[in-house]
Protein backbone atom coordinates (compact mmCIF):
# COMPACT_ATOMS: atom_id res chain seq x y z
CA UNK A 1 0.00 0.00 0.00
CA UNK A 2 1.61 3.24 -1.04
CA UNK A 3 0.66 6.39 0.81
CA UNK A 4 1.61 9.96 0.11
CA UNK A 5 2.62 12.70 2.50
CA UNK A 6 4.20 10.48 5.18
CA UNK A 7 7.84 10.82 4.10
CA UNK A 8 10.19 7.84 4.24
CA UNK A 9 9.56 5.22 6.90
CA UNK A 10 10.41 1.59 7.51
CA UNK A 11 7.34 0.50 9.44
CA UNK A 12 4.06 1.93 10.77
CA UNK A 13 2.10 0.68 13.76
CA UNK A 14 -0.68 1.44 16.18
CA UNK A 15 0.80 1.41 19.67
CA UNK A 16 0.18 2.36 23.27
CA UNK A 17 1.95 2.19 26.60
CA UNK A 18 1.51 -1.00 28.62
CA UNK A 19 1.71 1.11 31.78
CA UNK A 20 -1.76 1.97 33.14
CA UNK A 21 -0.49 5.03 34.97
CA UNK A 22 1.22 6.48 31.90
CA UNK A 23 -1.90 5.89 29.83
CA UNK A 24 -4.02 7.71 32.43
CA UNK A 25 -1.90 10.88 32.33
CA UNK A 26 -0.97 10.82 28.64
CA UNK A 27 -2.48 12.63 25.69
CA UNK A 28 -3.48 9.47 23.80
CA UNK A 29 -1.67 6.17 24.22
CA UNK A 30 1.39 7.40 26.11
CA UNK A 31 3.74 5.99 23.48
CA UNK A 32 6.17 8.93 23.54
CA UNK A 33 6.28 9.03 27.33
CA UNK A 34 6.94 5.28 27.48
CA UNK A 35 9.65 5.46 24.82
CA UNK A 36 11.44 8.28 26.63
CA UNK A 37 11.14 6.47 29.99
CA UNK A 38 12.45 3.26 28.46
CA UNK A 39 15.28 5.07 26.68
CA UNK A 40 16.31 6.67 29.98
CA UNK A 41 16.03 3.47 32.01
CA UNK A 42 17.93 1.38 29.50
CA UNK A 43 20.72 3.93 29.16
CA UNK A 44 19.97 4.52 25.49
CA UNK A 45 19.86 8.24 26.40
CA UNK A 46 21.16 10.00 29.49
CA UNK A 47 18.65 12.83 29.34
CA UNK A 48 15.86 14.30 27.27
CA UNK A 49 14.82 17.81 26.29
CA UNK A 50 11.07 17.94 26.86
CA UNK A 51 8.12 20.26 27.36
CA UNK A 52 5.72 20.28 30.30
CA UNK A 53 2.96 22.48 31.64
CA UNK A 54 4.36 25.35 33.67
CA UNK A 55 2.93 27.01 36.77
CA UNK A 56 1.04 29.30 34.45
CA UNK A 57 -2.09 27.75 32.99
CA UNK A 58 -1.41 25.94 29.74
CA UNK A 59 1.83 27.80 29.15
CA UNK A 60 4.55 25.36 28.12
CA UNK A 61 7.84 25.11 29.96
CA UNK A 62 10.98 23.50 28.59
CA UNK A 63 13.30 21.39 30.69
CA UNK A 64 15.87 18.60 30.68
CA UNK A 65 14.69 15.31 32.19
CA UNK A 66 17.21 12.76 33.44
CA UNK A 67 14.92 10.48 35.46
CA UNK A 68 11.69 8.61 34.84
CA UNK A 69 9.83 10.87 37.29
CA UNK A 70 10.97 13.99 35.43
CA UNK A 71 10.07 12.47 32.08
CA UNK A 72 6.54 11.69 33.28
CA UNK A 73 5.96 15.42 33.86
CA UNK A 74 5.97 15.89 30.09
CA UNK A 75 3.00 13.57 29.49
CA UNK A 76 0.11 15.23 27.65
CA UNK A 77 0.27 17.82 24.89
CA UNK A 78 0.34 21.53 25.53
CA UNK A 79 -0.96 23.11 22.34
CA UNK A 80 1.33 26.12 22.45
CA UNK A 81 4.77 27.27 21.32
CA UNK A 82 7.64 25.68 23.15
CA UNK A 83 11.11 26.89 22.04
CA UNK A 84 12.78 23.81 23.49
CA UNK A 85 15.70 23.67 21.06
CA UNK A 86 17.46 26.16 23.31
CA UNK A 87 17.52 23.53 26.05
CA UNK A 88 19.82 21.35 23.95
CA UNK A 89 22.45 23.88 24.89
CA UNK A 90 21.57 23.49 28.58
CA UNK A 91 21.68 19.71 28.24
CA UNK A 92 25.17 19.69 26.72
CA UNK A 93 26.81 22.72 28.33
CA UNK A 94 25.29 22.75 31.81
CA UNK A 95 24.44 19.10 32.40
CA UNK A 96 27.23 17.59 30.29
CA UNK A 97 24.89 15.02 28.76
CA UNK A 98 26.31 13.03 25.87
CA UNK A 99 23.29 11.04 24.68
CA UNK A 100 20.30 13.29 24.44
CA UNK A 101 16.74 12.52 23.45
CA UNK A 102 14.56 15.25 21.98
CA UNK A 103 10.81 15.45 21.54
CA UNK A 104 9.44 18.21 19.34
CA UNK A 105 7.19 19.29 16.52
CA UNK A 106 7.89 18.80 12.79
CA UNK A 107 9.39 22.30 12.48
CA UNK A 108 11.70 21.59 15.39
CA UNK A 109 12.75 18.29 13.86
CA UNK A 110 13.55 20.28 10.69
CA UNK A 111 15.69 22.63 12.77
CA UNK A 112 17.49 19.68 14.38
CA UNK A 113 18.30 18.07 11.04
CA UNK A 114 19.46 21.38 9.62
CA UNK A 115 21.62 21.82 12.72
CA UNK A 116 23.16 18.38 12.26
CA UNK A 117 24.21 19.34 8.74
CA UNK A 118 25.02 23.00 9.44
CA UNK A 119 26.06 23.35 13.09
CA UNK A 120 26.84 27.08 12.86
CA UNK A 121 26.29 27.61 16.55
CA UNK A 122 25.70 24.08 17.78
CA UNK A 123 29.08 22.89 18.94
CA UNK A 124 28.97 19.58 20.90
CA UNK A 125 25.24 19.25 20.31
CA UNK A 126 25.43 17.41 17.00
CA UNK A 127 27.45 14.50 18.36
CA UNK A 128 25.35 14.30 21.51
CA UNK A 129 21.95 13.84 19.91
CA UNK A 130 20.92 10.22 20.23
CA UNK A 131 17.18 10.22 19.57
CA UNK A 132 14.71 12.52 17.86
CA UNK A 133 11.01 11.87 18.39
CA UNK A 134 8.67 14.02 16.33
CA UNK A 135 5.01 14.44 17.08
CA UNK A 136 2.28 15.12 14.53
CA UNK A 137 1.24 18.74 14.22
CA UNK A 138 -1.21 20.53 11.99
CA UNK A 139 -0.89 23.93 13.63
CA UNK A 140 0.21 25.53 16.87
CA UNK A 141 -1.06 28.31 19.11
CA UNK A 142 0.24 31.14 21.25
CA UNK A 143 -0.60 30.58 24.93
CA UNK A 144 -2.93 33.59 24.62
CA UNK A 145 -4.66 31.86 21.70
CA UNK A 146 -5.66 29.02 24.00
CA UNK A 147 -7.21 31.60 26.31
CA UNK A 148 -9.04 33.21 23.40
CA UNK A 149 -10.40 29.87 22.22
CA UNK A 150 -11.29 28.23 25.53
CA UNK A 151 -12.46 31.30 27.45
CA UNK A 152 -13.55 33.48 24.54
CA UNK A 153 -15.23 31.01 22.23
CA UNK A 154 -15.87 28.17 24.67
CA UNK A 155 -16.79 30.27 27.70
CA UNK A 156 -14.95 28.07 30.15
CA UNK A 157 -12.07 29.11 32.43
CA UNK A 158 -8.72 27.68 31.25
CA UNK A 159 -8.11 26.48 34.80
CA UNK A 160 -10.91 23.89 34.44
CA UNK A 161 -9.25 22.21 31.48
CA UNK A 162 -7.35 18.95 32.03
CA UNK A 163 -6.73 17.95 28.43
CA UNK A 164 -6.93 19.49 24.97
CA UNK A 165 -7.07 17.87 21.58
CA UNK A 166 -7.72 18.66 17.95
CA UNK A 167 -9.68 15.89 16.30
CA UNK A 168 -12.32 15.43 13.60
CA UNK A 169 -12.25 19.09 12.74
CA UNK A 170 -12.88 20.34 16.27
CA UNK A 171 -10.81 21.84 19.08
CA UNK A 172 -11.95 19.90 22.13
CA UNK A 173 -11.13 20.20 25.81
CA UNK A 174 -11.79 17.75 28.62
CA UNK A 175 -12.48 19.07 32.08
CA UNK A 176 -15.18 20.66 34.19
CA UNK A 177 -17.51 21.46 31.32
CA UNK A 178 -15.64 20.63 28.16
CA UNK A 179 -15.38 22.93 25.20
CA UNK A 180 -15.85 21.98 21.59
CA UNK A 181 -15.06 24.61 18.99
CA UNK A 182 -14.91 24.05 15.21
CA UNK A 183 -11.26 24.11 14.14
CA UNK A 184 -12.22 26.51 11.41
CA UNK A 185 -12.93 29.03 14.19
CA UNK A 186 -10.00 28.05 16.39
CA UNK A 187 -7.57 28.18 13.47
CA UNK A 188 -7.91 31.93 13.29
CA UNK A 189 -5.66 32.00 16.34
CA UNK A 190 -2.75 29.88 15.08
CA UNK A 191 0.64 31.42 14.47
CA UNK A 192 0.93 32.42 10.84
CA UNK A 193 4.25 30.64 10.29
CA UNK A 194 2.42 27.28 10.44
CA UNK A 195 0.51 28.08 7.27
CA UNK A 196 3.58 27.48 5.10
CA UNK A 197 4.73 24.30 6.87
CA UNK A 198 4.40 21.20 4.66
CA UNK A 199 5.05 18.59 7.36
CA UNK A 200 2.26 16.97 9.38
CA UNK A 201 3.97 13.79 10.55
CA UNK A 202 7.55 14.86 11.39
CA UNK A 203 8.94 13.31 8.23
CA UNK A 204 12.56 13.66 9.39
CA UNK A 205 12.33 12.25 12.92
CA UNK A 206 13.72 8.90 14.07
CA UNK A 207 10.26 8.02 15.32
CA UNK A 208 7.05 9.96 14.62
CA UNK A 209 4.05 9.66 16.92
CA UNK A 210 0.54 11.08 16.77
CA UNK A 211 -3.08 10.24 17.30
CA UNK A 212 -4.71 10.58 13.88
CA UNK A 213 -5.03 7.21 12.20
CA UNK A 214 -5.50 5.18 15.36
CA UNK A 215 -8.49 4.61 17.61
CA UNK A 216 -8.86 6.68 20.81
CA UNK A 217 -6.30 5.73 23.45
CA UNK A 218 -3.79 4.55 20.85
CA UNK A 219 -1.00 6.20 18.85
CA UNK A 220 -0.02 6.08 15.21
CA UNK A 221 3.72 5.43 14.99
CA UNK A 222 6.14 5.74 12.06
CA UNK A 223 9.56 4.14 12.51
CA UNK A 224 11.88 5.93 10.13
CA UNK A 225 15.58 5.53 10.92
CA UNK A 226 17.50 2.50 12.06
CA UNK A 227 17.96 4.12 15.47
CA UNK A 228 14.21 4.60 15.82
CA UNK A 229 13.38 1.10 14.69
CA UNK A 230 15.91 -0.51 17.05
CA UNK A 231 14.76 1.45 20.09
CA UNK A 232 11.09 0.76 19.38
CA UNK A 233 11.70 -2.97 18.97
CA UNK A 234 13.62 -3.10 22.22
CA UNK A 235 10.84 -1.22 24.03
CA UNK A 236 8.27 -3.70 22.71
CA UNK A 237 10.48 -6.68 23.64
CA UNK A 238 10.84 -5.24 27.15
CA UNK A 239 7.05 -5.16 27.47
CA UNK A 240 6.81 -1.37 27.60
CA UNK A 241 4.54 -1.00 24.59
CA UNK A 242 1.57 -2.82 23.10
CA UNK A 243 1.55 -2.90 19.31
CA UNK A 244 -1.11 -3.66 16.71
CA UNK A 245 -1.23 -3.64 12.94
CA UNK A 246 -2.38 -0.27 11.70
CA UNK A 247 -5.55 -0.28 9.64
CA UNK A 248 -5.73 1.11 6.13
CA UNK A 249 -8.73 3.28 6.94
CA UNK A 250 -6.81 5.16 9.62
CA UNK A 251 -3.81 5.68 7.38
CA UNK A 252 -6.04 6.97 4.58
CA UNK A 253 -7.53 9.50 6.99
CA UNK A 254 -4.04 10.57 8.04
CA UNK A 255 -2.93 10.73 4.40
CA UNK A 256 -5.75 13.11 3.61
CA UNK A 257 -4.73 15.38 6.48
CA UNK A 258 -1.04 15.24 5.50
CA UNK A 259 -1.84 16.16 1.90
CA UNK A 260 -4.19 18.91 3.12
CA UNK A 261 -1.34 20.43 5.07
CA UNK A 262 0.95 20.24 2.06
CA UNK A 263 -1.57 21.89 -0.23
CA UNK A 264 -2.28 24.59 2.37
CA UNK A 265 1.47 25.24 2.53
CA UNK A 266 1.81 25.43 -1.23
CA UNK A 267 -1.12 27.82 -1.51
CA UNK A 268 0.17 30.09 1.23
CA UNK A 269 3.73 30.10 -0.09
CA UNK A 270 2.42 31.27 -3.47
CA UNK A 271 0.21 33.85 -1.82
CA UNK A 272 3.12 35.29 0.13
CA UNK A 273 5.40 35.36 -2.88
CA UNK A 274 2.71 37.25 -4.76
CA UNK A 275 2.76 39.82 -1.96
CA UNK A 276 6.51 40.15 -2.42
CA UNK A 277 7.33 38.60 0.95
CA UNK A 278 10.40 36.45 1.55
CA UNK A 279 9.56 32.77 2.02
CA UNK A 280 12.04 30.27 3.41
CA UNK A 281 14.33 28.96 0.71
CA UNK A 282 13.45 25.36 -0.27
CA UNK A 283 10.89 24.94 2.50
CA UNK A 284 8.54 22.82 0.43
CA UNK A 285 9.00 19.06 0.43
CA UNK B 1 45.46 13.93 -9.64
CA UNK B 2 46.62 14.75 -6.13
CA UNK B 3 44.53 15.98 -3.27
CA UNK B 4 43.12 19.53 -3.40
CA UNK B 5 45.30 22.04 -1.55
CA UNK B 6 44.04 24.10 1.40
CA UNK B 7 45.34 27.31 2.92
CA UNK B 8 44.17 28.99 6.12
CA UNK B 9 44.67 32.76 6.21
CA UNK B 10 44.31 34.59 9.49
CA UNK B 11 43.44 38.30 9.66
CA UNK B 12 41.97 40.41 12.49
CA UNK B 13 40.28 37.94 14.82
CA UNK B 14 40.77 36.29 18.18
CA UNK B 15 41.87 32.87 16.89
CA UNK B 16 38.74 31.23 18.29
CA UNK B 17 37.71 30.14 14.81
CA UNK B 18 41.15 28.72 14.18
CA UNK B 19 40.96 26.77 17.45
CA UNK B 20 37.49 25.59 16.48
CA UNK B 21 38.95 24.35 13.16
CA UNK B 22 41.59 22.39 15.08
CA UNK B 23 39.00 21.16 17.60
CA UNK B 24 37.95 18.61 15.01
CA UNK B 25 40.54 16.46 16.83
CA UNK B 26 40.54 13.01 15.21
CA UNK B 27 38.41 14.36 12.38
CA UNK B 28 41.50 16.40 11.39
CA UNK B 29 42.99 13.15 10.17
CA UNK B 30 39.99 12.76 7.88
CA UNK B 31 40.41 16.37 6.74
CA UNK B 32 44.07 15.64 5.94
CA UNK B 33 42.93 12.63 3.92
CA UNK B 34 40.70 14.93 1.86
CA UNK B 35 43.01 17.95 1.37
CA UNK B 36 46.69 18.82 1.68
CA UNK B 37 47.03 21.62 4.21
CA UNK B 38 49.66 23.87 2.60
CA UNK B 39 49.50 26.94 4.80
CA UNK B 40 48.18 27.53 8.33
CA UNK B 41 50.45 29.60 10.54
CA UNK B 42 49.18 28.11 13.79
CA UNK B 43 50.36 24.60 12.95
CA UNK B 44 53.00 24.92 10.21
CA UNK B 45 56.14 26.82 9.34
CA UNK B 46 55.10 27.89 5.84
CA UNK B 47 55.69 31.64 5.45
CA UNK B 48 54.05 32.26 2.10
CA UNK B 49 50.48 31.33 1.17
CA UNK B 50 50.84 29.37 -2.07
CA UNK B 51 48.30 28.87 -4.84
CA UNK B 52 45.61 26.54 -3.50
CA UNK B 53 42.22 25.13 -4.41
CA UNK B 54 40.39 26.21 -1.27
CA UNK B 55 41.27 28.93 1.23
CA UNK B 56 39.71 29.56 4.63
CA UNK B 57 39.87 33.25 5.56
CA UNK B 58 39.47 33.88 9.26
CA UNK B 59 39.06 37.45 10.47
CA UNK B 60 38.48 40.89 8.97
CA UNK B 61 40.95 42.92 6.92
CA UNK B 62 41.75 46.30 8.47
CA UNK B 63 41.38 49.01 5.82
CA UNK B 64 44.18 51.01 7.44
CA UNK B 65 46.61 48.13 7.11
CA UNK B 66 47.96 47.73 3.59
CA UNK B 67 49.37 44.35 4.57
CA UNK B 68 45.97 43.02 5.71
CA UNK B 69 44.18 44.17 2.57
CA UNK B 70 46.93 42.77 0.34
CA UNK B 71 46.92 39.45 2.19
CA UNK B 72 43.19 39.18 1.60
CA UNK B 73 43.46 40.15 -2.07
CA UNK B 74 46.27 37.65 -2.54
CA UNK B 75 44.27 34.90 -0.81
CA UNK B 76 41.51 35.54 -3.33
CA UNK B 77 43.84 35.59 -6.33
CA UNK B 78 45.64 32.45 -5.24
CA UNK B 79 42.60 30.27 -4.65
CA UNK B 80 39.70 28.94 -6.66
CA UNK B 81 37.28 28.70 -3.70
CA UNK B 82 37.28 31.21 -0.84
CA UNK B 83 35.51 30.40 2.43
CA UNK B 84 34.80 33.19 4.89
CA UNK B 85 35.35 31.06 7.96
CA UNK B 86 33.69 32.39 11.10
CA UNK B 87 31.98 35.59 12.10
CA UNK B 88 34.86 38.06 11.77
CA UNK B 89 35.35 37.43 8.05
CA UNK B 90 31.69 36.69 7.31
CA UNK B 91 29.98 39.58 9.10
CA UNK B 92 32.91 41.35 10.86
CA UNK B 93 31.23 40.65 14.26
CA UNK B 94 32.63 42.89 17.00
CA UNK B 95 35.01 44.44 14.48
CA UNK B 96 31.87 46.36 13.49
CA UNK B 97 32.18 48.24 16.77
CA UNK B 98 35.77 49.30 16.19
CA UNK B 99 36.33 53.05 16.12
CA UNK B 100 40.14 53.17 16.25
CA UNK B 101 41.95 55.16 18.92
CA UNK B 102 43.57 52.18 20.60
CA UNK B 103 47.26 51.55 21.11
CA UNK B 104 49.46 50.26 19.60
CA UNK B 105 47.75 51.21 16.31
CA UNK B 106 45.18 53.98 17.04
CA UNK B 107 44.72 54.61 13.30
CA UNK B 108 43.27 51.12 12.75
CA UNK B 109 39.58 51.87 12.71
CA UNK B 110 37.72 50.04 9.94
CA UNK B 111 37.31 46.26 9.67
CA UNK B 112 34.46 45.53 7.24
CA UNK B 113 33.26 42.01 6.34
CA UNK B 114 35.67 40.65 3.71
CA UNK B 115 32.90 40.36 1.11
CA UNK B 116 33.18 44.12 0.71
CA UNK B 117 36.71 43.68 -0.66
CA UNK B 118 36.70 40.30 -2.39
CA UNK B 119 34.22 37.82 -3.81
CA UNK B 120 33.34 35.15 -1.25
CA UNK B 121 32.27 31.68 -2.37
CA UNK B 122 31.01 30.37 0.96
CA UNK B 123 30.10 32.12 4.20
CA UNK B 124 30.28 30.26 7.49
CA UNK B 125 28.85 32.51 10.21
CA UNK B 126 29.18 31.76 13.91
CA UNK B 127 31.54 32.96 16.57
CA UNK B 128 33.10 30.48 16.23
CA UNK B 129 31.28 28.03 13.98
CA UNK B 130 31.24 24.49 15.35
CA UNK B 131 34.33 22.46 14.35
CA UNK B 132 32.19 20.12 12.28
CA UNK B 133 31.28 22.99 9.93
CA UNK B 134 34.91 23.08 8.72
CA UNK B 135 34.84 19.34 8.12
CA UNK B 136 31.47 19.56 6.36
CA UNK B 137 32.52 22.44 4.07
CA UNK B 138 35.79 20.78 3.09
CA UNK B 139 34.03 17.47 2.45
CA UNK B 140 31.34 19.15 0.35
CA UNK B 141 34.01 21.05 -1.61
CA UNK B 142 36.07 17.94 -2.31
CA UNK B 143 33.00 15.93 -3.32
CA UNK B 144 31.50 18.78 -5.33
CA UNK B 145 28.36 18.68 -3.20
CA UNK B 146 26.62 21.80 -4.45
CA UNK B 147 23.41 20.83 -2.63
CA UNK B 148 25.32 21.52 0.55
CA UNK B 149 27.38 24.53 -0.50
CA UNK B 150 24.71 26.52 -2.33
CA UNK B 151 23.15 27.84 0.88
CA UNK B 152 26.48 29.15 2.10
CA UNK B 153 27.15 31.13 -1.07
CA UNK B 154 24.18 33.42 -0.52
CA UNK B 155 25.04 36.93 0.60
CA UNK B 156 22.02 36.65 2.93
CA UNK B 157 24.09 34.41 5.17
CA UNK B 158 27.12 36.72 5.06
CA UNK B 159 27.55 40.47 5.17
CA UNK B 160 26.50 42.81 7.92
CA UNK B 161 24.46 40.76 10.38
CA UNK B 162 22.95 40.88 13.83
CA UNK B 163 20.01 39.63 15.87
CA UNK B 164 17.91 42.17 13.98
CA UNK B 165 17.94 39.81 10.99
CA UNK B 166 15.65 37.52 12.96
CA UNK B 167 13.12 40.35 13.12
CA UNK B 168 13.68 41.85 9.70
CA UNK B 169 13.65 38.59 7.74
CA UNK B 170 11.97 35.94 9.89
CA UNK B 171 9.51 37.40 12.41
CA UNK B 172 8.39 40.29 10.19
CA UNK B 173 7.70 37.87 7.35
CA UNK B 174 5.58 35.60 9.59
CA UNK B 175 8.10 32.82 9.21
CA UNK B 176 9.00 32.33 12.88
CA UNK B 177 7.55 29.22 14.53
CA UNK B 178 9.18 29.69 17.93
CA UNK B 179 11.44 26.64 17.83
CA UNK B 180 14.36 28.12 19.79
CA UNK B 181 17.14 27.34 17.29
CA UNK B 182 18.38 30.95 17.23
CA UNK B 183 18.67 31.14 21.01
CA UNK B 184 20.54 27.86 21.00
CA UNK B 185 22.95 29.01 18.29
CA UNK B 186 23.85 32.34 19.90
CA UNK B 187 27.42 32.13 21.24
CA UNK B 188 26.93 34.97 23.73
CA UNK B 189 23.47 33.95 24.97
CA UNK B 190 22.13 37.24 23.72
CA UNK B 191 18.81 35.66 22.74
CA UNK B 192 16.03 34.65 25.07
CA UNK B 193 12.65 33.41 23.92
CA UNK B 194 9.75 35.62 24.96
CA UNK B 195 6.20 34.61 23.96
CA UNK B 196 7.73 32.07 21.62
CA UNK B 197 9.72 34.71 19.75
CA UNK B 198 13.41 35.65 19.96
CA UNK B 199 14.30 38.59 22.13
CA UNK B 200 17.77 39.96 21.43
CA UNK B 201 19.75 41.62 24.19
CA UNK B 202 21.69 43.96 21.94
CA UNK B 203 24.38 44.74 24.46
CA UNK B 204 25.44 41.12 24.18
CA UNK B 205 24.97 40.58 20.43
CA UNK B 206 28.34 40.43 18.65
CA UNK B 207 26.75 40.42 15.17
CA UNK B 208 28.09 37.02 14.18
CA UNK B 209 25.08 35.93 12.13
CA UNK B 210 24.79 32.46 13.70
CA UNK B 211 21.17 32.93 14.81
CA UNK B 212 19.86 33.78 11.36
CA UNK B 213 21.88 31.04 9.68
CA UNK B 214 20.74 28.44 12.24
CA UNK B 215 17.07 29.37 11.91
CA UNK B 216 15.16 26.64 10.05
CA UNK B 217 13.17 29.36 8.37
CA UNK B 218 16.09 31.25 6.78
CA UNK B 219 16.83 28.33 4.49
CA UNK B 220 15.91 24.67 4.71
CA UNK B 221 18.44 22.32 3.08
CA UNK B 222 15.76 19.89 1.99
CA UNK B 223 17.79 17.85 -0.52
CA UNK B 224 20.72 17.47 1.87
CA UNK B 225 18.42 16.42 4.72
CA UNK B 226 16.68 13.88 2.50
CA UNK B 227 20.12 12.44 1.74
CA UNK B 228 20.94 12.30 5.44
CA UNK B 229 17.64 10.56 6.22
CA UNK B 230 18.41 7.94 3.58
CA UNK B 231 21.74 7.24 5.30
CA UNK B 232 20.10 7.11 8.74
CA UNK B 233 17.61 4.55 7.46
CA UNK B 234 20.37 2.27 6.23
CA UNK B 235 22.98 2.63 8.98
Amino acid sequence: MAYQGFGRYKEAFTARSSDDYIRSVAQDGGTVTSLICYALESGFIDGAVLTRKSEEEWVPEQYVATTREEALESAKSVYALSPSLYWLKEATREKALTRIGYVGLPCQVEAIRKMQLYPFGARDIVDSLALVIGIFCYENFYPASLKAIVEGLGEEPLSDVVRMRCSSGRFITEGEKGVSVPLRQASRYIQDGDRICPDLVSEWADISVGSVGSEPGWNTVFLRTKTGLDLFRRAVAAGKLEVKEIGEQGLRELEKLALDKKSRARKNIEKRRALGLYVTRDIYY
Amino acid sequence: MGRPKLAYVHLAACSGCEISFLDNFERLLDIMEMVDVEYMTLIMDAREAPKVDIVFVDGAACLQSREAVETLKKARENSSYLVAWGGCSTTATINNFCRGGQLPQPQHEAFPPISRLVKVDAFVPGSPPAPQMAYNVIKAFVEGDLDYLKYLSSYEVGGYACGCDLWKDIVENSLCIGCGACAMACPTRAITMEMGRPNVIFDRCVKCGACYAQCPRSFLPTAAIEGMMKRLMEE
